[in-house]
């Protein structure tokens, strides 16, 4: 294959980072705040008393504001996957192309043409339809969430496909296969349900405000209750699917789970660190100690990623130079049988041009030997499979934290309502004003631990993230990168000021 | 049945579903002609949110067009999808960017602090409608004219241009193209809004609009003609049996004669739309949009059609011939082709449901109630 130009492809893996962490700040809102107006409408309809469709209003108009940056942010992410990853969408496109579409086909429309009723269909339809309408923009925007979840987690745990060496790219065998992936149904699960947190939590923190300035006392009041009771059911629901993540990746990414748990050498009846802090500048196989400071739960991690006491978890080092005892494959081993691989690849495409066909046999019996290993083939050496440990580490503990948190939060916020003392409870509410901000970057965080925590891989130990990227040169993408940087900075200021001069105005301007 | 079907007919089926898609957006295009509109016939503030309250509530519909062609491009001719966009990059850049901005000025443009002012987000609706299309057509001018890029062995590209697909707009074909489909886009633009707003009260406003419609469309009648004509002229990729690519002279005309049905989607598809600018330009009626529409929908398929059919590369390239892309040599595996008909089954569902709506949603036209909603844009 062609040469690699290390600057390239980090710059366009800087773009990829930029825009998908920006898109990431409006989508959750989104998946979140799309249902609780359902809820809000619903109870609307139910009761028929203006109030609620008043306050159904109100929130509609943020969702409105958030949605378009949204949109914007979004239609860039598909495109890129051509413009940057180039060989990653011929190599892969026959599989990762599909959901694609079907986002498009099932999801997209729904949400366009829904939305369109949902905000000026008042008068236009209805009471019956404009219900159904808001329902179908909450159901699908959750639905393409599935769709480019699925496309993900095929890229983590790549299934029902195989690779075909006379074009050079892998080919879909089994598209249940690919969509009914454990990964995938715990990647959208996961990310659904936490996304639903930040939803409910951006409803409880503007109301919050509302409640400490004493301004929009009922309408305030009565949106607390409903967001902290889906809040509440979907962070709960969020540990469970947190937890089955975390199984999942013992057997599919073992390496990710490593680095975000701190975990170097692997042990029967692994200890977690429940808080350490990681010594600076630990390299694999220098024999230090990866944590400066550290309190540990004895077996946890064991429990966690085999659910039995004393299992066996590998570390990085187990998984770098292998382990024997437990069957597992040095990475300089596989980095070889995939070197012979790439030889018999490109031996299979000569004889096939000079009509060769006992010579391409021949090769291609040889490749079919060393096929699963191709993409260490690519490796230069073996401990770049690992990921960067420290920023997985943090930002997987730091989403944790948080998330357990939040979970106390909710429970207070619902028993606070409950007892009908929001309004008196202040320092609650204060909490809940900085509450969002805290889900928002924990959110973020999930997805640093489930991309950097995947490095080397975009297609996970098929292809590395260097062979994936376009041969474009970092000049283009760099010019690009600060373009969309530019953009998408002066966007947010603008999306910030409006969203809180609307919250200034509140429900009487919606 | 779907199941039984070989390689070679469902790689036609997605080239025909490609070209659906793509046609539909060429028809929802009148909200960026819409958009251009703006500054022209809109001689008030009033006017002005007549004509973005009533674009306003189909621009999404566009956008997911566009989404959806990408995203139908991808799974079914993934080759395509990798060689133009890796390749061409700053075309496509440049057309996400005019889209970007398009997607937050019709919520942004009127709402309280809004940093960059009422303005320049009508820039914003004006670039995406002028720049945007004009280069969606460049890029589909190279259809015809062909590109600049290599294929190794592992199908990875190699872009010989160092404008990195720019260089499309500097073609005389390509650019008419695009410039054909701006002003196309402005003549169903004004089809629409007259078929969308309701005009009591502002009838100097209306004559402006159904004024606009009738020059934006003399104004497309050169690029038009310059294209048919070039089209019929000039020399075309053509494929043989065995996927072997050479130039042909008069390519396209000879595809038009051995697909006389193309012939007659084009044909049909021009009468319809002088037939949507007349009405809609010269008469009272308000259903030019229909006839227009459905005319360019005609149109756009003869177009993909003349440049994927017929042994005809619908992806040549100018610098090494055999490696330009074919219906056949780009697209999905047979199992993901067939997967997805599956998945296409559900198309003229969606269709319905955005008909119906779309009919629910129209039945009152725009007037000034609307604007005076506290949701209008």
């Amino acid at each position: 294959m062609g040469e690699i130009d290390l600057g390239t492809v980090n710059w366009a893996r800087a773009q990829f980072t930029l825009t998908a962490m920006y898109h990431w700040l409006f989508v959750p809102i989104t998946l979140g705040l799309s249902f609780l107006c359902a809820f809000f409408e619903t109870i609307y309809v139910r009761t028929g008393k203006e109030e609620w469709k008043r306050l159904t209003k109100f929130w509609m108009t943020l969702f409105g504001i958030n949605f378009a940056i949204g949109v914007a942010t979004g239609i860039i992410l598909e495109f890129e996957f051509g413009t940057n990853w180039s060989n990653y969408s011929w190599m892969v496109g026959d599989i990762f192309g599909a959901p694609l579409a079907i986002e498009g086909i099932f999801a997209f429309f729904l949400e366009a043409t829904f939305f369109a009723v949902m905000f000026f269909g008042w008068e236009r339809t209805s009471k019956g339809f404009h219900l159904f309408s808001t329902w179908m923009v909450a159901i699908g925007s959750n639905l393409s969430a599935l769709w480019i979840l699925v496309a993900n987690g095929w890229m983590q745990y790549p299934v029902g496909m195989a690779f075909n060496p006379d074009n050079a790219r892998f080919e879909m065998q089994n598209i249940w296969e690919v969509i009914l992936s454990p990964v995938a149904v715990a990647k959208f699960t996961h990310t659904t349900s936490s996304s639903f947190i930040v939803g409910s939590l951006f409803v409880i923190s503007v109301s919050s405000y509302y409640l400490l300035k004493g301004r929009h006392v009922d309408m305030a009041k009565k949106s607390i209750i409903v967001a902290a009771v889906f809040g509440l059911l979907s962070s709960l629901f969020t540990a469970l699917t947190g937890d089955e993540s975390a199984y999942a990746n013992a057997y599919t990414q073992p390496m990710k789970l490593a680095a975000y748990e701190g975990l170097y050498k692997g042990s029967k009846g692994a200890d977690i660190v429940a808080f350490g802090i990681l010594n600076s500048g630990k390299k694999v196989g220098d024999g230090r100690d990866p944590f400066a400071f550290e309190v540990s739960i004895p077996k946890g991690l064991s429990l966690l990623a085999k659910r039995e006491l004393n299992g066996f978890v590998p570390g990085i080092e187990d998984l770098v130079y292998g382990n024997k005892a437990e069957g597992i494959m040095p990475v300089a081993e596989k980095m070889d049988k995939g070197k012979e691989a790439i030889v018999d690849l490109a031996s299979y495409k000569a004889a096939g041009k000079t009509g060769d066909e006992p010579a391409k046999a021949a090769a291609l019996q040889r490749f079919r030997v060393n096929q699963q290993y191709l993409g260490f083939g690519y490796l230069d050496k073996p401990e770049e499979v690992v990921p960067p440990v420290a920023s997985t580490y943090y930002s997987f503990h730091f989403m944790v934290y948080v998330g357990s948190f939040l979970i106390l939060l909710l429970a207070l916020f619902l028993r606070a309502a409950f007892v009908n003392r929001l309004a008196e409870s202040r320092w609650l509410l204060r909490f809940g004003v900085l509450s969002f901000f805290l889900a928002m970057l924990a959110s973020e965080f999930g997805w640093v631990v489930a991309e950097v925590g995947r490095q080397p891989w975009a297609i996970q130990d098929m292809l590395p993230v260097k062979m994936a990227a376009t041969n474009i040169g970092a000049g283009h993408v760099q010019a690009t990168f600060l373009m969309f940087f530019v953009l998408f900075a002066v966007l947010l200021l603008a999306e910030i000021k409006i969203m809180l001069k609307q919250i200034k105005i509140g429900p009487e301007g919606a | 049945m779907i199941g039984k079907l070989d390689i070679v007919t469902l790689q036609q089926i997605w080239w025909i579903l490609c070209s659906v898609v793509g046609s539909l957006f060429l028809f929802l295009t009148f909200v960026q002609g819409g958009q251009t509109l703006l500054w022209q016939v809109a001689k008030n503030e009033r006017e002005k949110s007549y004509i973005i309250n009533s674009l306003g509530r189909k621009w999404e519909l566009t956008f997911t067009t566009l989404v959806l062609f990408g995203g139908a491009l991808f799974a079914a001719f993934p080759k395509f999808y990798a060689t133009s966009f890796g390749g061409a990059y700053w075309v496509w850049m440049l057309i996400l960017f005019t889209f970007i901005v398009q997607a937050v000025s019709y919520e942004y443009r009127k709402k309280p602090n809004n940093l960059l002012g009422a303005k320049v987000y009508e820039l914003f609706l004006f670039i995406n409608g002028s720049v945007g299309i004009l280069l969606i057509g460049a890029a589909v001018g190279t259809f015809f004219t062909g590109s600049n890029f290599t294929l190794n062995d592992f199908n990875q590209v190699t872009w010989t241009n160092p404008l990195r697909g720019l260089e499309a707009a500097f073609s005389l074909f390509n650019l008419s193209l695009g410039l054909f489909l701006v002003f196309n886009a402005r003549t169903l633009g004004a089809m629409y809004l007259v078929n969308n707003i309701d005009f009591n009260g502002v009838p100097e406003f209306e004559a402006r609009i159904r004024k606009s419609c009738l020059t934006s469309f003399l104004l497309s009648l050169p690029f038009l003609l310059y294209v048919v004509v070039s089209l019929l002229l000039i020399d075309g990729y053509s494929v043989d049996k065995s996927g072997v690519v050479s130039m042909e002279a008069h390519k396209y005309l000879h595809n038009l004669l051995a697909m006389p049905l193309v012939l007659a989607l084009l044909l049909g598809g021009l009468f319809l739309v002088i037939l949507g600018t007349t009405r809609t330009g010269l008469a009272k009626v308000t259903t030019g949009i229909w006839f227009g529409g459905l005319g360019t929908v005609l149109v756009g398929l003869a177009v993909f059609f003349t440049a994927g059919f017929n042994g005809t590369p619908f992806y040549p390239s100018k610098v090494d011939l055999q490696s330009s892309l074919t219906i056949y040599n780009a697209s999905s595996s047979h199992y993901t082709l067939t997967a997805m008909t599956y998945v296409a089954l559900a198309i003229p569902g969606v269709l319905a449901y955005v008909a119906y709506v779309w009919r629910q949603m129209d039945s009152r036209k725009i007037d000034s109630q609307d604007l005076a909603d506290k949701k209008a844009y």
